[in-house]
C-alpha cells in the first residue's frame, strides 16, 4: 500500500520524537539569530515570533476563523466528489476508463495560474477557495477510494457471489468496509493539503483569513507576524490530521484491532 | 447405489484457446463425501466455480435432483477462510444469511446455535483476527453450512494449516459430517485426508482434466483416528497414488 510511512495509530511515544527534534531546531534558531544579531526584518528569532503573535492574538484569531471555514466547506466539497467519483468509477468499467485519465489530468494543472483566474471568474467570495481546495484535496481521497475499492480479493467477491450477493451487495459488504485503511490514509493526505491549500487560495485574494494576512503583514516587512501565522497555519494543519485518527476510531474500530493482529502475524 | 442427488453431465471449460474441463461426469449420493483429487492447476478450483455458479460451463450441466442446478444449490467455502475484519465471528458467519435477505437478528440467532458443536462457542463477538487458524477454518465452515444448501464444495479447507491441527480438523469433521448428514464434495491436494473423509475419490487427469479414475474407499463410518492403521485405508491411499501417477 502506498503511503505506510504515515502512522496508522497515534500514541505518545510516536509524538515526542518529532516534538524534540522541532525543539532541538527551535533552539539553535533562536541562537544563530541572537548571535549573529540578525534584523527582524530578516530574520526574527522563534521567541519574538512567538511574544508578536501573541500580542495580535486577536486579529490572527480574526483571521484563523474565515481560513478554518474555508477549509471545512473545501474539505467537505472534495469528499463529496472524490467518494461520488470513486463509486460511480467502480460500478461502472466504462467510466473508469474514462473518468481516471482525467482525474490524473486534472492535477497537472497549475494551481497557481488557475486560482487568481478562479478569483476573476468568481470574485472574492467563498467560491474560489472551495475550488482550489478542492482541487488540490479531491485527487488523493478519489485515488485512495478507486484503489481501496478495486483492491478486493477475487476470491471474497466471488464468495458473496455464490451467496447469491448482487453488485450492490458486494460494495456494501466487502468493497465498501475493506476499502477504509487505504480510505484513512488518503484522508491525511487529503486534510494536510487543505489547510496549505486553503492558504494559497487566500493569498491570491481574499477579504480575510490567514492567507491574505500572511500576504498583508509580508508587504509591510512584518517577517515576525508572517511567521507566527505559518505557526498558527501549521497547529491547524496538525489538529486536524490528528482528528481523523478520532474518526477513524469511531468509524472503523476494528481497523486497529487489525493492526495489532498484523504486528502479532 | 442409491439415487444420485447431483448429476455432473459432461462440463467442458476453456480459458481463450486453454482448455481447462475436458466432459468431465460424476455423480454425488445423498449423504455422500466425494473428495477430487488431481495434479496441480489440472482445473479443480474451475470445476468448483462452475458447480458454485460463478461461471457458465461451455458445454455441459449439472442436474440437482433432476432439474438444473442454481446458484442455490452448492454452499461454496473457498481456500481462504476469507473472514472479514469488520465484523465478529458471528456477523462473519451470518454474511450468507444476511446476503439472502434474512434479518440480522434471525440470522444471528441461527448462527448462534451451531457455535457450540463448531467449537466456538464464547466466540461469538470476537474479531476474526483472535482465532486460531483451526477456528478460522471452522467458522468458514459455519458460514457455508448455515446456508442450508443441499451440497457442500469445500476448496481444499484445511490447506494452510499445520499438520497436527489439520489431523484434528480432519476428525472433527468426519465426525460433524456424520452427525449432520451433509452431502459434500472436497478438493483435496492430500490423498491420505481424501482417504479419511470420503466415500469415493475422483482422480482427476492432468490438464485439460477429465474424471480419469474413481476409487471407493470401503470403510465403515463414522471413522475414528485409527483408521488409518487399516489394510483397506492403505490399500485405498496405495490406489490413488498409483492413479496419480498416470
Amino acid at each position: 500500500m502506498v503511503h505506510r510511512l504515515l502512522p496508522r495509530t497515534l500514541s505518545g511515544s510516536r509524538v515526542a520524537p518529532p516534538l524534540l527534534i522541532v525543539a532541538a531546531l527551535l533552539a539553535v534558531w533562536q541562537l544563530a539569530v541572537t548571535m549573529l544579531d540578525v534584523r527582524p526584518q530578516v530574520l526574527p528569532s522563534p521567541l519574538r515570533v512567538v511574544e508578536q503573535g501573541w500580542a495580535f492574538r486577536d486579529v490572527l484569531w480574526a483571521n484563523t476563523v474565515p481560513t478554518l471555514q474555508v477549509t471545512a466547506v473545501g474539505f467537505a466539497v472534495s469528499l463529496a466528489v472524490g467518494w461520488t467519483l470513486a463509486i460511480v468509477v467502480d460500478f461502472s468499467p466504462w467510466l473508469r476508463r474514462a473518468l481516471v485519465p482525467l482525474l490524473v489530468a486534472s492535477q497537472t494543472l497549475p494551481i497557481v495560474a488557475i486560482a487568481p483566474l478562479l478569483i476573476i471568474w468568481f470574485g472574492f467570495g467563498l467560491l474560489p477557495k472551495i475550488l482550489v481546495i478542492a482541487l488540490v484535496t479531491f485527487f488523493p481521497i478519489a485515488v485512495g477510494l478507486i484503489e481501496g475499492f478495486a483492491a478486493t480479493d477475487r476470491e471474497a467477491s466471488n464468495l458473496l457471489r455464490s451467496m447469491g450477493s448482487g453488485r450492490w451487495q458486494e460494495f456494501r459488504y466487502v468493497r465498501l468496509p475493506g476499502a477504509m485503511p487505504s480510505f484513512f490514509t488518503a484522508l491525511r493526505i487529503g486534510i494536510t493539503y487543505a489547510v496549505t491549500g486553503a492558504i494559497f487560495a487566500e493569498y491570491v485574494g481574499a477579504r480575510a483569513g490567514l492567507g491574505i494576512f500572511m500576504s498583508q503583514q509580508k508587504n509591510s516587512f512584518r517577517t515576525d507576524l508572517v511567521l507566527a501565522a505559518v505557526g498558527v497555519t501549521a497547529v491547524l494543519s496538525v489538529a486536524l490530521f490528528g482528528l481523523t485518527f478520532l474518526v477513524q476510531r469511531l468509524l472503523v474500530p476494528w481497523y486497529r484491532a487489525e493492526d495489532r493482529g498484523d504486528v502479532r502475524a | 447405489m442409491p439415487e444420485a442427488k447431483i448429476v455432473v453431465d459432461g462440463l467442458s471449460v476453456s480459458y481463450g484457446a486453454l482448455r481447462v474441463l475436458d466432459d468431465v461426469s460424476f455423480d454425488v449420493a445423498p449423504g455422500e463425501f466425494v473428495s477430487v483429487i488431481g495434479p496441480s492447476g489440472c482445473g479443480k478450483s474451475t470445476l468448483f466455480t462452475v458447480l458454485a455458479g460463478l461461471r457458465a460451463p461451455d458445454e455441459g450441466q449439472v442436474l440437482v435432483d433432476g432439474a438444473p442446478a442454481g446458484r442455490e444449490t452448492f454452499g461454496y467455502m473457498p481456500q481462504k477462510d476469507l473472514l472479514f475484519p469488520w465484523r465478529t465471528v458471528l456477523d462473519n458467519t451470518t454474511l450468507g444469511l444476511e446476503v439472502g435477505g434474512m434479518r440480522r437478528r434471525d440470522a444471528r440467532a441461527k448462527a448462534g446455535e451451531l457455535f457450540a458443536p463448531f467449537g466456538l462457542a464464547g466466540f461469538e463477538r470476537s474479531r476474526p483476527g483472535e482465532l486460531s487458524g483451526g477456528m478460522r477454518q471452522r467458522a468458514a465452515l459455519l458460514r457455508t453450512v448455515v446456508q442450508d444448501r443441499e451440497v457442500l464444495l469445500l476448496d481444499e479447507p484445511f490447506g494452510a494449516l499445520d499438520s497436527l491441527t489439520r489431523t484434528a480438523m480432519q476428525e472433527w469433521l468426519e465426525e460433524v459430517r456424520a452427525r449432520y448428514g451433509w452431502t459434500v464434495l472436497l478438493i483435496t491436494h492430500d490423498i491420505r485426508e481424501a482417504v479419511f473423509l470420503s466415500d469415493r475419490v475422483l482422480v482427476l487427469s492432468p490438464r485439460p482434466a477429465r474424471v480419469h479414475r474413481e476409487v471407493s474407499v470401503e470403510l465403515a463410518r463414522p471413522r475414528a483416528a485409527d483408521v488409518v492403521t487399516d489394510p483397506r485405508f492403505a490399500a485405498a491411499e496405495a490406489g490413488l497414488l498409483a492413479a496419480l501417477r498416470l
